[in-house]
């Protein structure tokens, strides 16, 4: 069974049923036992790095989700759940996050709209599993004014145009992390949840 | 490169599809839930759902709509009209949809639009702007009660220095505040308003010409420039659309972020894919 993460951040139903349809056993949990006992983990969310750090700790979460990482459990980060894997974030001061990938969660500066906002194309560097199936450049859904800048190179999986080339997807060993929303991606997205159930299956 | 959106848009109400002209005249179109799967097919971008159920009782159909809704179609979801509440936007998103457009609301208290982006966040709130060119019957406008707030004053319109009566009242470059789906003007400035709501933390806007929405004789493209290049956040057109090249001139000339577009689409006059394929060999970028 996939862990979808709920803490209060947002949209997760468009997730639990995206696996759904995608015929991958999936459900929404809250607790730590849940996490403990999941085949892997779905961190989505949308919304400031701020809150979604003070809810997970609230909650109890980011130790149990820290140490799941560590021990291998596959991890599937989208948005706000690639961001919070880092150093740390720049929005309102200094935010620390999970440091589980060094680097720093940093705001669009460049003359364009932000929140960017709307489908862009992701450019393959390294091919996770996920993207089985997918061709490079394909379109995705995106909706955030942060980026992340890894200080490792080595896990930059995809990036995307934006004024600048920003990591738009992370891959590292049971790590795979996205910007963009597979869940509201169409059959792309779609096919991005069935390709991690099946890495899931695998690991 | 980011593509530019386009935007199938649904007036539902108690539930089912309708679109009218300019608001008034509708005619019934069927179940929103089996109109957004054949956009998702056609390959819109996202879709809005406009709810202009009149009833307070009836209101709660659209929780069920969306949630039916996000079964099966796996686009960006937007839900206008009627909230009133943070409740209202928490049971809209919980039902599945991802962003809110907030017009009425946040005129009577444009505070609200500060509260909800705190608590959602930017991303899922839209403020939704019917913006008018202002005509003789401005001076019948009402005022806000909050128009004496040292924070909120500078987006009170200010007509005194105008001389009545005005020749040529409908290609003045002045744009006022319209509700109620028209019916009320106020005395805001579109564009100073436009700007407030982005500091107050409207994370997009969606920008309805309500001189041109029905008209089908395309978008105001003077409108949209003006609010899109004066705000930092994305801008949706809205209102006039009646052929693919009105879609064109919104993004070329207009320098909106995406196209809102009801009845050109929603009477099978041009499909989604169509639409997309004229823009892309006019040179805007589009997702194909």
């Amino acid at each position: 069974m996939i862990a979808i993460i709920d803490y209060g951040m947002g949209n997760l139903r468009s997730v639990e049923k995206g696996f759904l349809k995608a015929g991958i056993d999936a459900r929404v949990v809250t607790m730590p036992r849940e996490i403990n006992n999941a085949d892997a983990i779905v961190l989505p969310g949308v919304g400031a790095f701020r809150d979604c750090i003070a809810n997970l700790g609230k909650m109890n979460l980011i130790e149990t989700i820290i140490n799941s990482i560590k021990k291998g459990k596959p991890y599937l980060g989208i948005c706000l759940g690639l961001q919070i894997l880092f150093s740390e974030s720049e929005e309102f001061g200094i935010q620390k996050g999970m440091n589980l990938l060094k680097g720093k969660v940093v705001r669009f500066r460049s003359s364009l709209k932000v929140p960017h906002m709307g489908w862009n194309t992701v450019k393959l560097v390294k091919k996770p599993p996920v993207f089985n199936g997918i061709d490079d450049n394909s379109y995705f859904y995106f909706v955030h004014s942060f980026y992340v800048k890894p200080d490792d190179e080595e896990i930059v999986s995809g990036t995307t145009d934006y004024g600048i080339n920003f990591t738009s997807m992370v891959w590292k060993d049971n790590i795979i992390a996205t910007q963009f929303h597979p869940e509201k991606s169409q059959q792309t997205g779609l096919k991005i949840l069935k390709n991690f159930g099946e890495f899931v299956k695998k690991a | 490169m980011l593509a530019k959106r386009i935007i199938p848009c649904l007036d539902v109400k108690d539930g089912r599809v309708v679109k009218g002209i300019s608001f008034i005249n509708l005619r019934d179109a069927g179940d929103p839930v089996e109109n957004a799967k054949f956009y998702d097919q056609q390959g819109a971008d996202e879709l809005v759902f406009l709810d202009i159920t009149a009833s307070h009782e009836k209101r709660k159909i659209i929780l069920d709509v969306v949630a039916r809704t996000a079964e099966d179609v796996f686009m960006p979801l937007t839900v206008g009209g009627g909230i009133k509440t943070l409740e209202d936007i928490r049971d809209l998103l919980n039902a599945g949809c991802d962003k809110v457009s907030i017009n009425t609301t946040a005129v009577k208290d444009p505070y609200f639009i500060r509260k909800a982006a705190e608590r959602f966040g930017s991303q899922c709130i839209v403020v939704a702007i019917d913006a008018k060119r202002i005509d003789a019957n401005i001076i019948n406008a009402s005022a806000e009660p909050w128009f004496d707030q040292p924070e909120l004053k500078e987006v009170c319109l200010d007509i005194s220095g105008l001389k009545f009566p005005i020749q040529d009242w409908n290609r003045n470059g002045i744009w006022a505040i319209s509700t109620h789906g028209g019916r009320q003007m106020k005395l805001i400035d579109a564009v100073k308003w436009a700007i407030k709501m982005e500091e107050l933390g409207a994370g997009e806007i969606m920008l309805t010409s309500m001189d041109k929405d029905g008209t089908k004789d395309g978008y105001d493209i003077e409108l949209t420039r003006i609010i899109s290049e004066s705000t930092t956040i994305p801008v949706i057109a809205s209102g006039g659309a009646g052929n693919l090249e009105h879609l064109y001139e919104a993004f070329a000339f207009g320098k909106a972020d995406a196209a809102l577009a009801a009845s050109i689409f929603h009477y099978r006059e041009y499909t989604i894919e169509e639409a997309k394929k004229f823009l892309r060999n006019k040179g805007i970028p589009v997702r194909l």
